[in-house]
């Protein structure tokens, strides 16, 4: 995003940019031998077509607005932080520590898991801030070094303390003292929901209603311009960092204390994998802006849940979604396309 | 400053192998093993790290290494059952590698692409389309065994086996480094990079000999990702390249965009995860040490190194920079 210009219309180019995402995915679809139209009416009833499901969409959302946040608050400080996925391995970790072992009265479990969740996204995620400030190690590598890490160190602390009694598949479930309510029967969408739009809106309130996100912003945009203003540039890095690990963390907390049937972190860490690396396509599609990332998660939720039955009805495999966010994401990147779609459409 | 510093993380790097090694040795994983080990492991790194380097010699960055690794992984083992040969797998891999690399240098050439971006999308793309691929070829999910003859064969030395394509990607390297210094060519990418502005007013085409530097870095990734299964783990699974092409990335980094340089940073880095790879399947030491820390080691390695070695690096000026004449 650094140094590129601000473009008109930008809800216009978001739809060509989705449909060209979309029309590359049909092609792809096409090209295995499945049936592009039937692959997408089935995403789409499958997204929205019941209340139930755009309920399941909703549930689908809530992490991704979430590890959008943590991308979307580096790039406006500058920075290109992809650690969303460890963080949020932490993050779940954390959360299920908390929500499984300790027992606590009502509400203060809650708070406490969701609490520990997001601390310990947040302290993952001052491994790289500080790599940063300290050495200039870039932080796509170091993100993507700490994801393993992560990953391997959540993995062994969800078979080797906190599994459940008797199962291997998966930690212990969560105490039914730190769940989120879940508020219909039909769906897996959870009160954690506020919570996450809760937090997308006070990162709004603090990046564009405070000095301190004001300063951030600056340093993102212009580096030279926030040195002479006096800002602290490592803090700016560390600070940004650890709102990122905060969402990041809370999203894996999300998907462990907020969202049935499991209400426990899979040894494989099968339900928040990749949860972190979706976050950038939301965030890129959201403008790198906390509530534009709300409203894009919530098209990438659907994709997600459409997904399911898009594999169930039309055979085609739902990963295919997570191609389709590549796609979109790649689109995204490239200015010069809306130079000749605007030629194109001036003529 | 950065030569005796260099020279010291050598010897510091040299001395810690050393130490890694006796000890080792006592606890039953023999030093032939773990230099096999090593070297399978660098091949791939090598490969991707020293295309990249003449990528970013040329002013384009590609941070979707990983994904063209993924992409690459499948389309070589594809390739090898097609063609009944572990070698046709190799250039399948190349050949998907060298496309996928020309599709984004076109991207960030015509396009006038964020690279970073455009490479991070890339990997998005990998992570869902490699799933999709191993469903849509295999009918199965996650892992495709492919028959052993397939494997790329390798040589047997007094040194252990050693990979045909491990000689070809120090080989690759060296042609690289000359490539770079002692060619026209060489010195044209290295001015595209510096000053594409006066590379265009003598005459030469910077689209050209950037999406030449990309395609380029993407056939080597191409076969280092083929390498992957054929060469190395003799099987097929979604999470492959497992951040190895980031770890490409840091030896890029790490060497300053010099061919050679990359080369000792894949070593090192390939020293590692093959050590890992090694430990977690010698009897007396897997017992001991839980598998999840032995295969953090070269994701550690990496972000100790590099945070000990990097310091300030010189990058060609328009590094990641789209060009456009005025």
């Amino acid at each position: 995003m650094r140094g590129r210009r601000r473009l008109p219309r930008p809800l216009i180019e978001l739809t060509a940019t989705i449909v060209a995402g979309l029309a590359a995915g049909a092609l792809l679809v096409f090209a295995f031998g499945h049936d592009p139209i039937r692959a997408y009416r089935a995403l789409f009833v499958g997204a929205f077509g019941s209340v139930q499901d755009v309920l399941e969409t909703l549930a689908f959302a809530t992490p991704l607005m979430l590890t959008a946040l943590t991308f979307a608050v580096g790039v406006r400080a500058g920075l290109f932080n992809i650690g969303a996925e460890g963080q949020m391995y932490v993050g779940a970790v954390g959360a299920i520590a908390v929500a499984g072992l300790i027992p606590l009265p009502p509400g203060v479990h809650l708070a406490a898991a969701t609490a520990a969740g997001m601390v310990a996204g947040g302290l993952w995620a001052v491994v790289p801030a500080l790599l940063k400030v300290t050495r200039g190690v870039h932080e796509v590598i170091s993100t993507i070094m700490t994801n393993w890490i992560a990953f391997y160190l959540s993995t062994y602390l969800a078979l080797g303390f906190l599994t459940g009694a008797g199962r291997g598949d998966s930690t212990r479930p969560a105490l039914p003292t730190a769940r989120y309510p879940v508020l219909t029967e039909d769906a897996t969408l959870t009160a954690v929901i506020f919570v996450a739009v809760a937090f997308c809106l006070a990162v709004y309130l603090y990046l564009w209603g405070t000095r301190a996100g004001y300063e951030l912003r600056l340093a993102g945009e212009n580096p030279e311009a926030a040195r002479y203003a006096g800002v602290n540039a490592a803090g700016v890095t560390v600070m940004s960092f650890v709102i990122g690990g905060l969402a990041a963390g809370l999203a894996g907390a999300s998907q462990i204390i907020g969202r049935p049937p499991a209400w426990a972190l899979y040894a494989t860490l099968g339900n928040v994998v990749t949860l972190g690396f979706d976050g950038i396509g939301v965030a890129l599609v959201g403008r790198n802006h906390p509530l534009g990332g709300v409203l894009a998660a919530f098209l990438f939720g659907a994709l997600a849940h459409g997904g399911r039955l898009m594999e169930y009805q039309a055979g085609v495999p739902s990963e295919l979604v997570r191609a389709l966010n590549g796609l979109i994401v790649m689109t995204l990147a490239v200015p010069e396309l809306w130079t000749l779609l605007r030629r194109r459409f001036a003529r | 400053m950065t030569a005796r510093r260099r020279a010291g993380t050598a010897l510091l790097v040299a001395g810690a192998v050393a130490l890694f090694a006796s000890l080792l040795q006592r606890l039953g994983l023999g030093p032939i093993s773990l230099l096999e080990a090593g070297l399978l492991a660098m091949t791939p790194l090598a490969l991707a790290a020293v295309g990249e380097c003449l990528n970013e010699k040329a002013g384009v960055v590609n941070i979707g290494l990983e994904g063209i690794f993924m992409i690459s992984a499948v389309a070589g083992v594809w390739t090898a059952e097609v063609f009944s040969s572990g070698l046709a797998g190799l250039a399948g891999g190349g050949l998907v590698g060298a496309l996928v690399g020309a599709a984004l240098g076109a991207i960030s050439v015509y396009g006038r692409a964020d690279q970073i971006i455009a490479g991070m999308g890339l990997n998005i793309f990998a992570l869902g389309f490699i799933p999709f691929l191993l469903i849509s070829l295999w009918a199965f999910p996650g892992i495709h065994l492919f028959p052993n003859e397939l494997m790329v064969p390798r040589w047997f030395t007094p040194l252990g086996q050693i990979s045909p394509v491990t000689v070809g990607a120090v080989a690759v390297a060296v042609l690289a480094h000359l490539l770079l210094h002692r060619t026209v060519l060489g010195f044209r990418i290295k001015a595209v990079g510096e000053r594409p502005e006066a590379v265009d007013v003598a005459g030469l085409r910077v689209d050209r000999l950037r999406l030449f530097t990309s395609t380029l870095g993407g056939a080597l990734a191409g076969i280092g990702g083929a390498f992957l299964p054929l060469g190395w783990f003799g099987a097929l699974v979604k999470e492959i390249s497992a951040g190895r092409g980031f770890i490409a990335l840091a030896c890029v980094v790490f060497a300053g965009l010099e061919p050679m340089l990359a080369l000792g940073a894949a070593l090192l880095f390939g020293f590692a995860d093959g050590f890992a790879s090694a430990v977690a399947v010698t009897p007396g030491v897997k017992e001991r040490i839980p598998f999840y820390f032995v295969s953090m080691i070269p994701y550690i390695t990496t972000l100790v190194v590099v945070a000990l070695v990097i310091g300030q690096r010189r990058f060609p000026r328009t590094v990641g920079r789209p060009y456009a004449r005025e």
